[in-house]
């Protein structure tokens, strides 16, 4: 019930039922983006996002900042620990 | 792979569980943390989590796998509508080897039911599509994090005028289970892994009630064995902090206010029903969601007739214990023996997450044995 | 295996009058043994398998033994049955599948493969134009890796009693002397490795069953290995154990070898070469490609000293450019395959408990 993947949308199929092309270490599969389309943000806008795939949905886009920062975090323990 | 291969590399371990033995010792007394989410129970004996961490550190492998958890009587539910001629039932793979009563819906396939494993409920849809003539049956589960797809996709027939397309609704809900767990007065823990990917959806604020009427700390978590990781060790600060409060270590992908879209359409669709059954836990209310009236022609228990009896759990059964984290696996006397992956009487063994099925496939081997192998990491 | 047999085709081919099919579809006259039937042999199996043997149209097929026994003291005897669905699919299909796979059987025991049987059992309905697919396929298999396809038989059943078309093969071959290569020659101390990317034709059959609707260029890994295996007894000869990897993947022969010699194997999952859209799929539909099906994949057990050596030589061959060491062989826990995870951890690996399906949870 968790397994989510990350993928990057590559192209939208269609437009009207907000179906894009997921690209997922290079298998690809249409998912509905609807969850991750608003006004600010529609479904043309969503090429090249990343995304969390389940079920051939797309549940959320990846906060790439978030991911930078948990990461730098980690990191930052690393060197921490070093010192 | 991106965002995957970096929350997975070893090398940044090493600093994080520094910390967390320094915590350790600092805190100075047992710790049971439990981790709500099967997909974390899978996570944590996949990469062997639990053996980096120290000794006075428990993890307590909770309820969250809404596979495991749904109860038998549902399940001859499924199959009796997946034998019915005109139907083609079909299902996440997960369920295949659930037992039912008698038997299961792989068995019930050999028998000659049509019966079709689908990737997504989309997938579903699109077989009704294909097959107007038949009726088409989409078995529903999974928490919040699936519920939303499901319930898109009932919004999606509505909107094609698809007749021939129903669903099998069995979606539970995370926060009624936690808190009947947390309501079990023989419940020992000290802090929560909160589930990630349903986070994505309800979002963070629904925890709340965790930290302020039950005192626990809880961090929702992300499912590479870096995020479980750092999610330990930002408990551990809280637990040492004395702080008790619901905190995000999955912000890549989880927002306090969740997904409103998402919450929605999930609204649109579905009602909380007043109570539903889960194994191993029994009746929790308002756990479970079914189908809005709105959306009836889309409501397979409207649609077809099925026993829906209540089964009691197996007499030996110790899935309740287990999942509460009372029991380990090893401790219930027909783990192994009677109860298998091959042949599984509870909850806990049905599905590759429950924490009997897990330790069985992966971690049985003695701490003793292992050692010889120097597998300290 | 030139000398032994009159090799005089033309002169059989003038005693019979060529049979020829001009249906489309194969009916249950196609197997009834009368003149449908001796058509569909002559014009598809005969035509294609087009050997000295085969021509004699025999109920048998014979050989003279003392040539085989130039070329070893054991003869190596394997039979499987082909039943895939789909029967073509990304890079291979049911054809070549069965001569490789029964090629492959035949291979890991050190034997070099000679004779195949082929039997098809064909369901009413199939179009005559696959099965000269599937034959045609068959045959550039079977003259690639230099076998002879020498007998075989047809059945026809009604609608419904097999799916399209199953292919049941026997092989044999012929050990050359002081070799001797099993599962229970397996010793504490000896290495493990695989000749390449694991996954690729379990991965490759999801995909084309097209029920999970999704695409890669994945293409099914079938390839004959028996010059492969040629090559490592050439530097190796007490090469200890091999067995090709095919259904259950990886972790079934691990845990078959394990059982055998009464072993341990610890094996490290980052020497484990996979295809990165082998990981993706694998990702996706939550399965472990150390249980994925391979159709060109040998798992080989040799002592210690000659791993580099076989190593290297896997690696100059063209079917064994990503051949990787990935474990080494324990004395306990006896018959327990251990993996260290590329997070450093360690855990069992353990053998299948069925088919693996594809989760969401």
């Amino acid at each position: 019930m968790c397994l989510g993947i990350p993928g990057q949308i590559i192209a939208i199929s269609n437009l009207a039922h907000k179906l894009a092309i997921v690209d997922i270490g290079g298998v690809r599969r249409q998912i509905n983006i609807a969850c991750i389309v608003d006004e600010e943000h529609p479904t043309e806008a969503c090429i090249d996002d990343w995304v969390l795939v389940h079920v051939g949905f797309a549940m959320s886009r990846i906060d790439q900042q978030a991911a930078a920062e948990t990461l730098q975090l980690l990191e930052e323990l690393v060197l921490s620990e070093l010192s | 792979m991106k965002y995957v291969d970096e929350f997975r590399a070893p090398e940044k371990a090493t600093a994080v569980l520094q910390e967390i033995k320094q915590l350790s010792q600092e805190i100075d007394r047992h710790l049971k943390i439990m981790e709500v989410c099967g997909g974390h129970t899978h996570a944590i004996f996949k990469y062997g989590i639990e053996e980096l961490l120290p000794e006075q550190i428990e993890l307590i492998h909770g309820p969250g796998c809404p596979v495991c958890i749904m109860p038998k009587g549902r399940l001859d539910d499924a199959i009796a509508i997946a034998q019915n001629p005109q139907v083609i039932f079909t299902t996440f793979g997960d369920t295949m080897r659930v037992p039912g009563s008698h038997t299961n819906l792989l068995q019930a396939k050999a028998q000659g039911a049509d019966i079709r494993i689908v990737y997504s409920p989309l997938d579903s849809l699109q077989i009704a599509k294909e097959n107007p003539t038949q009726e088409v049956v989409f078995f529903g589960l999974g928490f919040e994090t699936t519920a939303p797809s499901t319930a898109l996709t009932i919004l999606q027939a509505a909107a094609e005028n698809i007749t021939n397309f129903s669903m099998f609704c069995n979606h539970v809900l995370v926060i009624p289970a936690l808190r009947a767990l947390l309501d079990q007065d023989d419940l020992m823990l000290n802090g929560f892994i909160g589930p990630g990917h349903v986070s994505m959806v309800i979002g963070t604020d629904p925890y709340e009630f965790i930290s302020q009427q039950y005192d626990q700390p809880i961090v929702i978590s992300g499912f590479a064995p870096l995020d479980i990781l750092q999610s330990i060790w930002m408990l551990l600060k809280q637990i040492k902090e004395n702080r008790c409060q619901v905190e995000n270590q999955y912000s890549r992908l989880v927002a306090k206010t969740g997904n409103p879209i998402a919450l929605k359409a999930m609204n649109q669709v579905f009602d909380v029903c007043e109570t539903f059954a889960w194994r191993g836990l029994g009746e929790i209310p308002a756990s479970g969601l079914k189908i809005r009236t709105e959306y009836a022609q889309f409501d397979a228990e409207l649609k077809f007739s099925f026993p829906g009896f209540r089964v009691a759990d197996h007499k030996a059964c110790k899935c309740g214990e287990i999942l509460k984290g009372m029991l380990k696996p090893w401790e219930c006397k027909v783990f192994g023996t009677a109860c298998t992956p091959e042949t599984p009487i509870g909850a806990c063994m049905v599905s590759s997450e429950g924490a009997c099925a897990a330790y069985y496939k992966y971690g049985r081997l003695s701490k003793a044995e292992k050692s010889k192998f120097g597998n300290k990491g | 295996m030139s000398g032994f047999v009159t090799n005089n085709l033309e002169n059989s081919a003038q005693l019979r009058t060529k049979g020829v099919v001009r249906d489309t579809h194969i009916t249950l006259a196609h197997g009834s043994g009368g003149k449908a039937m001796g058509d569909l042999i002559e014009d598809i199996f005969v035509q294609h398998f087009d050997n000295p043997i085969l021509a004699q149209l025999e109920d048998q097929a014979t050989f003279d033994l003392t040539h085989l026994l130039q070329q070893g003291d054991r003869l190596a005897f394997t039979t499987d049955s082909y039943v895939v669905d789909p029967l073509f699919f990304p890079g291979s299909d049911i054809g070549e599948l069965a001569i490789n796979g029964t090629i492959n059987d035949l291979a890991v025991s050190g034997a070099k493969p000679l004779y195949l049987t082929c039997s098809v059992i064909l369901e009413e309905g199939l179009l005559v134009e696959t099965l000269r697919r599937v034959v045609n396929s068959m045959q550039t298999a079977a003259k690639k890796a230099g076998v002879q396809i020498v007998t075989g038989d047809t059945k026809v059943v009604h609608r419904g009693a097999v799916d399209k078309l199953f292919i049941n093969t026997t092989g044999i071959g012929i050990i050359p002397r002081g070799i001797h290569i099993s599962s229970r020659n397996i010793q504490p101390g000896d290495r493990i490795i695989v000749n390449g990317e694991l996954g690729d034709h379990g991965a490759a059959i999801l995909i084309a069953r097209g029920e999970l609707a999704l695409e890669t260029n994945i293409l099914s890994d079938c390839q004959p290995l028996h010059d492969l295996v040629r090559t490592i007894l050439a530097v190796c000869p007490q090469v200890h154990a091999m067995r090709d990897a095919t259904r259950g993947g990886l972790a079934t022969v691990l845990n078959e070898f394990a059982i055998a010699s009464a072993v341990g194997i610890r094996i490290e999952e980052q020497y484990i070469p996979v295809k990165e859209a082998v990981t993706g799929i694998c990702e996706i539909l939550g399965l472990d490609p150390l249980y994925l099906a391979n159709e060109g994949k040998i798992v080989v057990v040799v002592p210690s000293e000659s791993a580099d050596l076989v190593l290297s030589t896997m690696r100059s061959h063209p079917t064994g450019k990503s051949s990787a060491i990935i474990g080494e062989v324990t004395d306990s826990p006896s018959g327990i395959v251990l993996l260290k995870t590329a997070f450093g951890t360690e855990r069992i690996l353990d053998m299948l408990a069925g088919e693996q399906l594809p989760r969401i949870c």
